[in-house]
C-alpha cells in the first residue's frame, strides 16, 4: 500500500509538469498542443544525446533539453501559430496545425535519433526505505526536481510581471493589449515556457523508464486525460488532474492486469465527462 | 427627404447550374479516373494498385469524418469504428462462416449502432473536449480488443477469406473504387439536401439552430452515426483486403490521419477528403524513394500545405482563379 502511494506521488509530480505545460499553452494561446507528447519525447532524447553521446553531466543535459524544446516551442508560435491564427477561417485550423507540428517533431526525431528505445543510467544510486515502501534515490531526485519546478512555475505565474501578463492574456487578449502589454512577446514566451516544461519532464523521465521516438502520442493522450479531468486552461485543474491520474495509474497497475488499467481510466473518464463536461475546475466549453 | 431605393440590386446572376449538373461535373471525371484511368495505368503494377485500393478505402472513411466536420466537431474516433468494422467482418466471416457481402453491411450497421449509443451523450461536448474524448475513445476501443485477446478471446482474426466473386487485386480495387463513388454520391446528396443545410447551421451556431426548432441532439447524432457507419464499412473492407485484423490495425495515429485527410483536402468541399487522402497516401509512397528522410519530408510537406493553403488543397483552384 505504501509502495503504491509512493509510486503514485512520483508519477503525479512528473505528470504535473506535463499538465502545467499544456495548460499554460492552452490558456494563453487557446491552442490544444497536440505536439506536447512529442516535445516531451524530444526533451528526453536531447538529454540522452548530451549525456550518453557527448558525455556531458546530466544537469547540462536537462538545461539543454529545456532550452532547446523551449526554443522549438517559441519558433512554432512565431512562424506557424501566429500566422495561422491570423489567417484561419475556421477555429479547427490551429488544432490541426498542432497535429501537423506533432507529426513534424515525431518524424524529425525518427530521422535524427532513430526508433530505438533510449535511456541513460540513473543519476544517483541507492534506495531509501519509507515504511514498507522502497524509493530508489533516482526517483526521489526526479520527484524533488519536479516539485521544485512546479512551485517555481506557480510563483512565477502568480507574482512576476511576465507571469501576471500571461494570466491577463488568458483572461482577455484585447484588454491585455489595451493595457500596453506586448501580447505577441508574451504569447511567444508562454508557448516557449509550456514547451520547455514538456522537455524537462521528458528529460527527467528518461532516467527512469527511457524514451523512444514513438512515445509522443501516448504522452499527449495522458496530458489530455489530465486536463479533461481537471478542466482545460485552469492551473489548479491541471495539478488536480495530474494527481488524480498519477494515483489512479499507480493503483491500477498494482491491482489490475496490464492494459486493463487504461481501459478502465478511459471508461471512467467518458462517464465522468457526461456528468461534468468541463472537468472539475473548468469553465463550461473551455 | 431621402428616397428609399427599392429597385433590386443590379447584380447579374451567373447562370446557376442545376444541382445534378454540378454533381456530374465532379463525379464523371472522378468516376472516369477511378474506373478507367487507374486500371489502365496501374493494372500492371500490383504494388501501386494496392496503394490506390487502400487510398479508396481510407477516403471512404474520411468522407464520414468530413460529415462530422460539417457539424463543427473534430472527430478523432474514426479509427475506433474502423477497428470495430474490421473485427465484425473478421469474426462473422471466419467464426460464423457468413459471406463477406452479408458481413460488410452488418459491420457498418454494428459500428453505426455503437456510434449512435456512444455518440448521443458524447456529442454534448464541443471543441477541444470533443476532440480529446474521441481521441480517448480510439485508444479505449483498441484496449478493449487487446484485453479480449489477453482474457483468452479472439485478440486478432487471421485468415479472413477474400470476398466471394473477387478473384484478383484488380477486382478488389474496382470494388473499393465503386464503394468510394457510392459514398461520394451519398455524401454529396446529403449535404445538398435540407439535412445538409441543418448540419451547416449547427456548425455556425448550435443554440441558434436549436432556437428555430431544429432537434440539434438528433441531427448531430445522425451525422456521427453515418460517420461511424462509413468507418465500419471502410475497416471491414480493409480487414478483408489484408485478410487479418489486430488491435494495432487502427491506432490513435490512424484516427488523426482520417481527420488530417479531410482537412488537407479542404473542409468546404465534399471532394476534399478524397483529394486529401489520395494526395497524402501517394505523397508518402513517392517519398519512400528517399528512405530515411521520408517521414521528415512528409511532416514538412504537411506543415507547408497548412501554412500556405489553410483551407485545403482544393482551395488552390480558388487561389489560382482569383476571387469567386
Amino acid at each position: 500500500m505504501e509502495q503504491i502511494l509512493v509510486n503514485g506521488a512520483i508519477l503525479a509530480a512528473n505528470y504535473a509538469l506535463i499538465a502545467l505545460g499544456i495548460t499554460l499553452i492552452f490558456s494563453i494561446m487557446n491552442v490544444l498542443n497536440f505536439a506536447h507528447g512529442q516535445m516531451f519525447m524530444f526533451g528526453g532524447l536531447i538529454v540522452y544525446w548530451t549525456v550518453a553521446q557527448l558525455g556531458l553531466p546530466y544537469a547540462v543535459g536537462l538545461a539543454m533539453a529545456a532550452v532547446a524544446v523551449g526554443l522549438i516551442g517559441m519558433a512554432f508560435e512565431v512562424f506557424f501559430f501566429r500566422r495561422v491564427m491570423r489567417d484561419s477561417t475556421r477555429e479547427e485550423n490551429t488544432m490541426l496545425l498542432a497535429v501537423g507540428t506533432a507529426l513534424l517533431l515525431e518524424n524529425a526525431a525518427l530521422s535524427l535519433f532513430g526508433e530505438k528505445q533510449r535511456g541513460i543510467p540513473p543519476i544517483v544510486t541507492g534506495v531509501y526505505r519509507i515504511g514498507d515502501a522502497f524509493l530508489p534515490a533516482n526517483r526521489a531526485l526526479v520527484f524533488g526536481i519536479s516539485l521544485v519546478l512546479i512551485v517555481a512555475i506557480l510563483l512565477f505565474v502568480t507574482y512576476s510581471k511576465t507571469g501576471r501578463a500571461m494570466r491577463a492574456l488568458a483572461q482577455d487578449r484585447t484588454a491585455t493589449l489595451l493595457m500596453g502589454v506586448d501580447t505577441a512577446r508574451i504569447s511567444t514566451l508562454g508557448f516557449g515556457l509550456g514547451a520547455a516544461l514538456a522537455g524537462i519532464a521528458g528529460g527527467l523521465l528518461i532516467t527512469v523508464s527511457g524514451v523512444n521516438a514513438g512515445i509522443g502520442t501516448a504522452i499527449s493522450t495522458k496530458a489530455f486525460i489530465m486536463i479533461m479531468i481537471g478542466g482545460a486552461g485552469v492551473v489548479s485543474g491541471a495539478l488536480l488532474g495530474a494527481v488524480a491520474l498519477g494515483f489512479i495509474e499507480a493503483f491500477g497497475y498494482a491491482y489490475l492486469p496490464g492494459s486493463l488499467t487504461y481501459l478502465m481510466i478511459f471508461v471512467a473518464l467518458i462517464l465522468f465527462l457526461l456528468i461534468r463536461p468541463q472537468g472539475i475546475m473548468g469553465k463550461p466549453w473551455g | 427627404m431621402a428616397q428609399i431605393d427599392t429597385s433590386p440590386p443590379a447584380v447579374v446572376q451567373p447562370p446557376a447550374r442545376s444541382g445534378a449538373g454540378r454533381f456530374l461535373l465532379v463525379f464523371a471525371p472522378l468516376a472516369a479516373l477511378l474506373l478507367i484511368g487507374v486500371p489502365l495505368f496501374l493494372g500492371g503494377m500490383p504494388y501501386w494498385l494496392n496503394v490506390v485500393t487502400n487510398a479508396c478505402l481510407l477516403s471512404f472513411g474520411s468522407l464520414g469524418v468530413w460529415l462530422t466536420f460539417s457539424i463543427g466537431r473534430v472527430n478523432i474516433a474514426q479509427g475506433a469504428f474502423a477497428l470495430i468494422g474490421g473485427y465484425t467482418v473478421g469474426l462473422l466471416t471466419t467464426a460464423l462462416g457468413l459471406s463477406f457481402w452479408v458481413a460488410l453491411p452488418l459491420a457498418g450497421l454494428f459500428a453505426a449502432v455503437i456510434g449512435f449509443v456512444i455518440g448521443w451523450p458524447l456529442l454534448r461536448l464541443r471543441g477541444i473536449y470533443f476532440a480529446m474524448v474521441t481521441l480517448s475513445l480510439t485508444e479505449a476501443v483498441r484496449l478493449v480488443f487487446l484485453n479480449i485477446g489477453n482474457l483468452g478471446g479472439a485478440g486478432s482474426v487471421t485468415n479472413i477469406p477474400t470476398p466471394p466473386g473477387i478473384a484478383s487485386p484488380m477486382d478488389f480495387y474496382l470494388f473499393a473504387a465503386v464503394l468510394l463513388l457510392v459514398g461520394y454520391a451519398g455524401i454529396w446528396r446529403l449535404q445538398e439536401s435540407r439535412i445538409g443545410g441543418v448540419f451547416r447551421s449547427m456548425r455556425q451556431n448550435e443554440e441558434l439552430a436549436a432556437s428555430i426548432g431544429i432537434d440539434v441532439a438528433l441531427y448531430r447524432a445522425m451525422a456521427f452515426t453515418i460517420c461511424c457507419f462509413m468507418g465500419g464499412i471502410a475497416g471491414g473492407a480493409f480487414a478483408s483486403l489484408q485478410q487479418n485484423v489486430y488491435p494495432q490495425t487502427y491506432t490513435v495515429s490512424d484516427s488523426i490521419n482520417f481527420m488530417l485527410y479531410c482537412f488537407l483536402g479542404g473542409l468546404e468541399f465534399v471532394l476534399g477528403p478524397i483529394v486529401g487522402t489520395f494526395a497524402l497516401v501517394i505523397a508518402f509512397e513517392l517519398l519512400r524513394a528517399i528512405q530515411e528522410y521520408q517521414a521528415l519530408l512528409y511532416g514538412i510537406l504537411m506543415i507547408v500545405v497548412m501554412l500556405f493553403l489553410p483551407n485545403g488543397l482544393l482551395s488552390l483552384r480558388r487561389l489560382l482563379g482569383g476571387r469567386e
